[in-house]
């Protein structure tokens, strides 16, 4: 790598995780503006390639980085990430700064006001670097549905990132950002995470305020942080998480003591002792890369090493919680994006001879959606309407129940419970494009958490031996228990990077700055650029 | 099995308010029998008693005082207008012209 900075040229400061960004800052040793600096060059030069970010905001960040920097020198008390860089999901409205979920809808719409969790991002004093890049409205595991061209994974320009939250994954990923805000849905923190070799978390339902977050489907819907270690990823969950009056459906509790748990975590043998690891019966072998299953095989067995006792439990009504959340998923997804009426914001079409608005509106949203998010709407309408509610959406409600009921009684069992993350290692960019039923299976292990209200978290457990690229394992506890993730997620992280000789990220070849011409991929990257500067303006 | 003819989703289509072309209907047609077709095996699971679940949460109503507080003015929340006039929306007309 090649970025350095005047004060410290060995050094190159996007390596370093969130906490030792802090620690240094603290320490002196560089300031929060050469680490915002050193992200900005890296995201110049390696962008144009890999498409993570539709926006940058170089000016404000450096800006929130000035004024940390002056603040630490005046001796002002500071929060532990103040001055670590952070991109945020252009799913997120930020003041000022167009805020797009990958749509056209929303190509140039400027929020007048922020989200929770950007305010909180803003308390912290953490500069934002940008927005990433996501699969339209958040509907997609590929960003390949963005209206902005897909993202890439720096693990292999012609893979695709995972998604929705592929730019968020890519750009943590590729060292262009130490952290990220994802939102996860049905998988698109930790689907993302897996494939790219990142930690993500999806917390506890309710766990992380959802105001100003553009909604995908409300019950499910859940904001949380990415990362490329469970330590950092512990630090930005508690910036993010707590009671918001704004959002009637926070919890009003403590955030999880999270970062706590990360502190006392260790790669000893038997500092897991006591506690019950649950596998999934359901969730693994046919579908499942061979790879993709040796490497969880092999985290098993250092879970054993650490003292964790393997138990099986069986959540018998998994096998139909796709069906269930590609029903509920749908409909609420119709009915929350019936608000895109191109009347108070958003892209109008206006077809010729004096339209009724009823036209304008159906021309405007044929104009401005995707097929993904066509696809969903329709699918979500026809589930809800009179005549075919009971068999589809009503059914599904009760599906969902079940499935609350099965990782009830495993929690039974088991103290937590683990799955690979996802079944394959990244695919290719335009494989599954046209084929939206392949693209709904690899969610397969993540959707349960979302129709409990479950936290999950999704960490490296290293390459597959077929074709080098990252596989990730998924840890699952109950409602309000985000802590156990991290323990066990922290020591089982130290564990294997003691196992295979440091971590994933760090086995991260070179990143091409062009990327080459995909096949099948509608879209060439950097569509978005005009975009950019156009804010930037 | 069919579930879903083109002619229905061209009708679900503008339920929803999106005006598909032809060609659209074509490709999304079938891609939404084949997925309607496989959301439907929830059928096969026997939950006639079983009550269902909107939500993770108990949901609550939450309310505030009847205060006016600040809030966004005029221009902020007309700035992503498409077609503001007068510090008001414009919108097409809404009723029919006959």
């Amino acid at each position: 790598m090649s970025e350095t900075t005047p004060t410290d040229a060995g050094r190159d400061l996007t390596r370093m995780t969130a906490v030792q960004m802090a620690d240094a800052m603290a320490a002196g040793e560089t300031t929060s503006e050469e680490l915002v600096q050193a992200h900005l060059d890296r995201i110049e030069r390696l962008n144009p390639a890999l498409n993570a970010f539709l926006l940058v905001d170089a000016d404000g960040a450096l800006a929130t980085a000035r004024e940390v920097d002056a603040a630490r020198a005046a001796g002002e008390d500071l929060p532990r990430l103040a001055g670590v860089p952070v991109a945020v999901k252009d799913i997120a409205c930020t003041q000022g700064l167009t805020t797009t979920a990958g749509s056209r809808m929303l190509e140039h719409f400027v929020p007048p006001y922020d989200a929770t969790i950007v305010t909180r991002l803003r308390e912290a004093r953490m500069p934002i670097l940008g927005k990433t890049n996501m699969d339209e409205f958040a509907m997609g595991s590929s960003t390949e549905h963005s209206a902005f061209g897909p993202t890439r994974n720096p693990w292999d320009l012609e893979r695709i990132p995972g998604g929705s939250g592929g730019g968020s994954s890519a750009a943590v990923a590729g060292f262009l950002a130490p952290l990220a805000i994802g939102s996860d849905t049905g998988g698109s923190i930790r689907q993302p995470a897996a494939v790219t070799g990142t930690v993500g978390v999806k917390p506890t339902y309710g766990g992380v305020s959802r105001y100003g977050v553009i909604a995908l489907a409300s019950s499910l819907d859940q904001i949380g942080p990415c990362a490329r270690t469970v330590a950092d990823a512990a630090l930005l969950h508690e910036v993010l998480g707590g009671h918001d009056p704004m959002d009637s459906t926070s919890i009003d509790a403590p955030v999880p003591p999270v970062v706590e748990s990360v502190a006392g975590a260790s790669a000893e043998d038997g500092s897991l002792a006591g506690l019950k690891v649950g596998v999934v019966k359901e969730i693994g072998g046919e579908g499942f890369q061979p790879g993709v299953q040796q490497r969880f095989d092999e985290a098993l067995e250092e879970l054993r090493a650490l003292g964790a006792e393997i138990v099986e439990v069986s959540c018998p009504h998994f096998t139909h919680a796709m069906a269930a959340y590609y029903l509920i998923l749908p409909s609420e997804a119709s009915s929350n994006l019936a608000r895109y009426d191109a009347m108070r914001y958003g892209r109008r079409t206006t077809p010729e001879d004096s339209p009724s608005a009823e036209q304008v509106m159906a021309a405007s949203r044929d104009d401005a959606f995707g097929d993904e998010v066509k696809r969903r709407i329709i699918l979500g309408t026809y589930a809800l309407s009179s005549g075919y509610y009971d068999a589809y959406y009503g059914q599904a409600q009760k599906v969902r129940t079940l499935i609350a009921r099965d990782l009830e009684a495993a929690f039974g069992q088991a103290d937590v419970l683990v799955s690979p993350t996802a079944p394959t290692t990244a695919f290719r960019i335009g494989d599954k494009l046209d084929d939206p039923m392949a693209m709904y299976l690899n969610d397969i292990a993540t959707i349960p958490a979302n129709l409990a209200g479950i936290p999950g978290m999704s960490i490296p457990s290293g390459l597959a031996p077929e074709d080098g690229l990252p596989v990730g394992i998924q840890l699952l506890a109950p409602a309000m228990e985000d802590q156990r993730l991290y323990a066990v997620g922290a020591a089982l992280e130290a564990r294997l990077a003691r196992a295979q000789g440091g971590p994933v990220v760090d086995r991260l070849p070179e990143v091409p700055t062009t990327a080459p011409e995909v096949p099948g991929a509608r879209h060439t990257p950097g569509t978005a650029g005009t975009h950019t500067e156009e804010v930037r303006a | 099995m069919s579930n879903l003819s083109r002619d229905d989703v061209a009708h679900v289509a503008m339920l929803a308010r999106i005006q598909l072309e032809d060609s659209e209907l074509d490709r999304l047609a079938g891609q939404l029998d084949q997925i309607v077709d496989w959301v439907g095996q929830v059928n096969e699971v026997a939950a006639a008693d079983v009550p269902p679940m909107s939500h993770p949460l108990p949901l609550v109503n939450v309310t505030r005082p009847d205060e006016v507080r600040p809030s966004l003015t005029a221009e902020q929340a007309l700035a992503n207008a498409p077609d503001p006039e007068d510090g008001r929306f414009g919108v097409p007309r809404i009723l029919d012209e006959e």
